[in-house]
């Protein structure tokens, strides 16, 4: 699934790496729990958090995790996304909520990772 | 890199409940592994390994540091730090056992998941502990 369609599928905004929006990822997983995202195998996939600190930045840095989608209408601060660009990632923002994000994108064929 | 021995050190300082800066010799060790060509599942184990020690440390300790060494063959990281220590290592060591705090797990850790997840991603793990004095924590993990 393109980053593009999760952006449509979950009327988010693209607040960081806009030129990034092609790129495909095939795994989701939703988490307000760093640690447990650190616990991952897997890379190529996109966090859903309403964690919205520097960590959840940190955290997907560490794993290689190229996009996070943000839930709940919160708002990366600009510590946030100057990390986030210095790591070329990208960042949605979402009006919604952690699980209706969830449900959606795995209706639209988004497959989780267990 | 040291050409008698053919090695790399970095050292950084960390400090107890400072969120903030938390993860950045974790992101320094992994432009320089990338740098040396250091195949990305190898350099995803060390940083989340390390990555995990600097948050236990900003978490529980009031102060510590991170030594790195990378030669050849191998990366060395030791992260000692001066702090309550750990009363029942093996305890610790179980998944799920916590004693984070609330400050801790609103940062979105504290789930008693780093260190089982340090031994996971580290080829060797040794943890010396002493109770208010501090903990050090060595990793060793070799390059493919």
């Amino acid at each position: 699934m393109k980053l593009r369609e999760i952006a449509a599928v979950l009327n988010a905004t693209i607040s960081c790496g806009a030129e990034r929006i092609d790129d495909e990822v095939e795994m989701g997983y939703s988490s307000d729990l760093m640690s447990d995202v650190l616990t991952l195998d897997t890379d190529n996939l996109v966090l859903i958090t309403g964690l919205v600190n520097l960590q959840a930045i940190r955290t997907a840095e560490m794993a290689d995790i190229r996009a996070i989608v943000l839930v709940r209408n919160k708002k990366a601060t600009d510590q946030m996304l100057e990390l986030a660009c210095e790591n070329g990632m990208c960042i949605l923002e979402s009006p919604y909520s952690l699980f209706k994000s969830s449900g959606l994108l795995f209706q639209a064929g988004l497959k989780p990772i267990y | 890199m040291d050409p008698e021995t053919q090695s790399m050190k970095l050292t950084f300082n960390i400090h107890g409940g400072d969120f903030t800066h938390a993860g950045q010799p974790s992101s320094e060790v992994k432009k320089v592994l990338k740098q040396l060509g250091i195949d990305g599942k190898t350099i995803k184990g060390i940083v989340i390994a390390l990555y995990e020690a600097e948050v236990n440390v900003v978490a529980h300790a009031w102060k510590g540091t991170v030594e790195v060494e990378i030669d050849e063959s191998k990366i060395t990281i030791i992260v000692r730090d001066e702090g309550p220590g750990i009363p029942d290592i093996e305890l610790a060591m179980q998944a799920g056992y916590s004693t984070a705090s609330k400050k801790v797990r609103e940062m979105g850790f504290g789930a008693g998941m780093g260190l089982p997840n340090m031994k996971k991603n580290t080829d060797e793990l040794i943890i010396e502990s002493e109770v208010d004095k501090g903990t050090t924590v060595k990793m060793i993990n070799y390059f493919l």
